[in-house]
């Protein structure tokens, strides 16, 4: 089996965020005793890096106050503790406010990997996505995060960061906000991801175009502000959509593209490779993606058996078509890997 | 000397403010009438802000952190010249934003509240900022007693000590009561005083409504170089309106123009008022 990503590396991103930091002198650093991604910034930033200790809803209150005397606060915890904890504080302090705070949310998604159900946020662009004005980065790999970092931090905009410092082998268009990217051309799939499954996907896709089934791949990037004209393009090109996301169905990437299609009045089937109303199992990475039909292999057999099953025409209770005349309905689909 | 008397007519205007805004829809008047002596105080003689400071980096913030009070705050802000005072008429109105919790859209509020437990930290937020660019602002936050029983407060609070921010003043309303009942019988307090200093705070506990002890309270910052400052206010639940002092079920009044009438005069000396609107449980 191909080995699509190695193990994150934060270094990376402490360094940009370092230099970043030191060139203006508006940004601030905190942190609820995460350092993991930022262990070398105390040093870099003396009296502006501040770890308040365990206290996540302190940390949100105090970055608002930051930011209101003219700073750019960047926090750092867990994305659920910083998300579900901290949600109200980011709710009235920083959303209600539309100050700049920049929320880094550590080992999103499945990259929690053994940690169990209480580390895996995997609801956490439902809730930052509720948040009127909040801005969404969902990084494919630490390249990816390395080319929005900069636009995403001085934007005015209160933003969450889904972080990832994954390892992959892409190579990455310039970044622009609200714009997602294009990874691959095709036309039987398209193919809207987001985050640490992107380069999961890429490598299947091509596996499939070995096999003469194209993929149109987008990089959705952002969330919010999502890109719909990618959603639109993709949906009007391909035969069959196809949303991948380490994330709950509800609140989601999937539901995201939903109302997006129903909005512009596109009729397409709508596949959702996602977390159908439960949680992972907790184990490390590749054995995560494995057992919930995320690895490069399990990915390429049910992209297969999408494509196989459309070509057929014949319904399976994966594939769900989005509908709206004479009334909008759109009914989930379970994905079974 | 200080000028007592001046602080004392324009808190009876507050006050009179407040119950005008206890019509039509109604306002927490209970908190507000409790904190206006404070308020009042703060902004005469301590606060080193005003109308035409209000985007100067250097003044002193006041952030009101149990946010139903804002009657108070409304009418102190009037007096000062904040925004004219006739805007007071438009209390709940959609023609502005005078309604039940603070917003920015009220020239002189710093920070919105409503949600409790906020503020300490926003305004811990404010005063780390203000020690790192080395400016010389003071953060002033007025909490609710019966907001303590939130946790974030108390999370706050031992990071507040643990930072030293010793330009931060926290100011405890404590009229003793949190929505419908008294403190005491439901999450006591008590001895709060101590509480706070245990978890670093340098703490004195005052009457809330004897302008000498405000004074004294505030004269010297901070109380204890390298730590933040507690002053626990004993004040009263509707303080300045007999009838209803200390009453539980005044905590949030609707009262009818005749009834508004009546506590105006009572306000300013004559009998007490016998209200007959239905008193409110709230929350």
């Amino acid at each position: 089996m191909m080995v699509a990503v190695s193990a994150p590396d934060d270094r990376s991103y402490s360094r940009l965020l370092g230099d970043l930091a030191l060139a203006d002198p508006r940004f601030v650093v905190l942190t609820a005793e995460n350092r993991a991604a930022i262990r070398d910034l105390p040093d870099r930033l003396g009296n502006r890096f501040v770890d308040v200790g365990i206290c996540e809803q302190t940390m949100i209150g105090m970055a608002a106050g930051f930011a209101l005397r003219g700073r750019i606060p960047v926090v750092h915890a867990l994305a659920t503790f910083l998300t579900l904890r901290a949600f109200e504080f980011i709710r009235d302090d920083v959303g209600i406010a539309g100050l700049p705070v920049k929320l880094v949310g550590g080992v999103p998604g499945f990259l929690s990997e053994a940690n169990g159900p209480t580390h895996q946020a995997i609801d956490d662009l439902a809730v930052m996505r509720a948040i009127p004005g909040m801005h969404i980065f969902c990084p494919a790999d630490e390249s990816d995060l390395l080319a929005g970092l900069p636009a995403v931090l001085t934007s005015p905009a209160p933003t969450y960061i889904r972080f990832n410092a994954s390892q992959s082998r892409l190579h990455h268009a310039p970044f622009e906000l609200g714009h997602a990217e294009l990874l691959s051309e095709g036309h039987d799939l398209g193919i809207l991801a987001a985050g640490l499954l992107v380069p999961y996907v890429k490598e299947a896709c091509d596996l499939l175009r070995g096999e003469g089934i194209t993929s149109r791949l987008v990089n959705l990037r952002m969330i919010g502000p999502i890109d719909e004209e990618a959603i639109v393009e993709t949906a009007t090109r391909c035969d069959l959509v196809v949303v991948v996301e380490d994330h709950l169905l509800v609140g989601g990437v999937y539901q995201l593209v939903c109302e997006v299609l129903v909005r512009r009045r596109l009729s397409v089937p709508v596949l959702p490779f996602g977390l159908d109303g439960r949680w992972f199992r907790p184990a490390l990475l590749p054995d995560v993606l494995d057992y919930e039909g995320f690895s490069v292999a399990k990915l390429s057999e049910r992209l297969r058996r999408a494509h196989q099953t459309r070509v057929d025409a014949s319904p399976t209770s994966e594939v769900v078509d989005v509908v709206f005349e004479p009334l909008p309905s759109v009914s989930n689909g379970r994905s079974t890997p | 000397m200080t000028d007592f008397a001046e602080v004392e007519q324009i808190a009876r205007r507050v006050r009179a403010h407040a119950i005008r805004m206890a019509t039509g829809g109604g306002c927490f008047l209970g908190a507000s009438l409790s904190c206006a002596d404070i308020l009042v105080y703060l902004y005469l003689h301590v606060l080193r802000t005003s109308p035409v400071r209000r985007e100067d980096p250097a003044r002193d913030y006041l952030l009101l952190s149990k946010g139903h009070d804002v009657p108070a705050l409304y009418g102190t802000l009037a007096e000062l010249g904040y925004f004219p005072k006739a805007r007071l008429a438009k209390h709940l109105s959609t023609d502005d934003h005078l309604y039940w919790h603070p917003n920015r859209a009220i020239p002189g509020v710093e920070f919105h509240s409503g949600s409790l437990g906020h503020l300490l930290s926003v305004g811990m937020g404010i005063a780390l900022e203000a020690k790192i660019s080395g400016g010389p602002s003071r953060v002033f936050v007025v909490v609710g007693d019966g907001e303590l029983n939130e946790g974030s407060v108390w999370e706050a609070a031992l990071v507040a000590s643990a930072k030293r921010l010793d330009n931060l003043v926290l100011i405890v309303d404590r009229n003793g009561f949190q929505a419908n009942v008294a403190t005491e019988s439901l999450i006591p307090l008590e001895p709060l005083a101590d509480k706070l200093a245990s978890f670093g705070f340098a703490v004195t506990e005052i009457d809330g409504h004897h302008l000498p002890s405000l004074e004294e309270a505030f004269a010297v910052l901070p109380r204890r170089p390298g730590s933040p400052t507690a002053v626990v206010a004993r004040t009263i639940r509707n303080k300045g309106l007999p009838s209803i002092e200390g009453r539980a079920e005044r905590w949030f009044v609707n009262l009818s123009p005749a009834e508004v009438q009546m506590l105006l005069h009572e306000l300013e000396g004559s009998s007490r008022a016998t209200l007959t609107s239905e008193p409110l449980v709230v929350r």
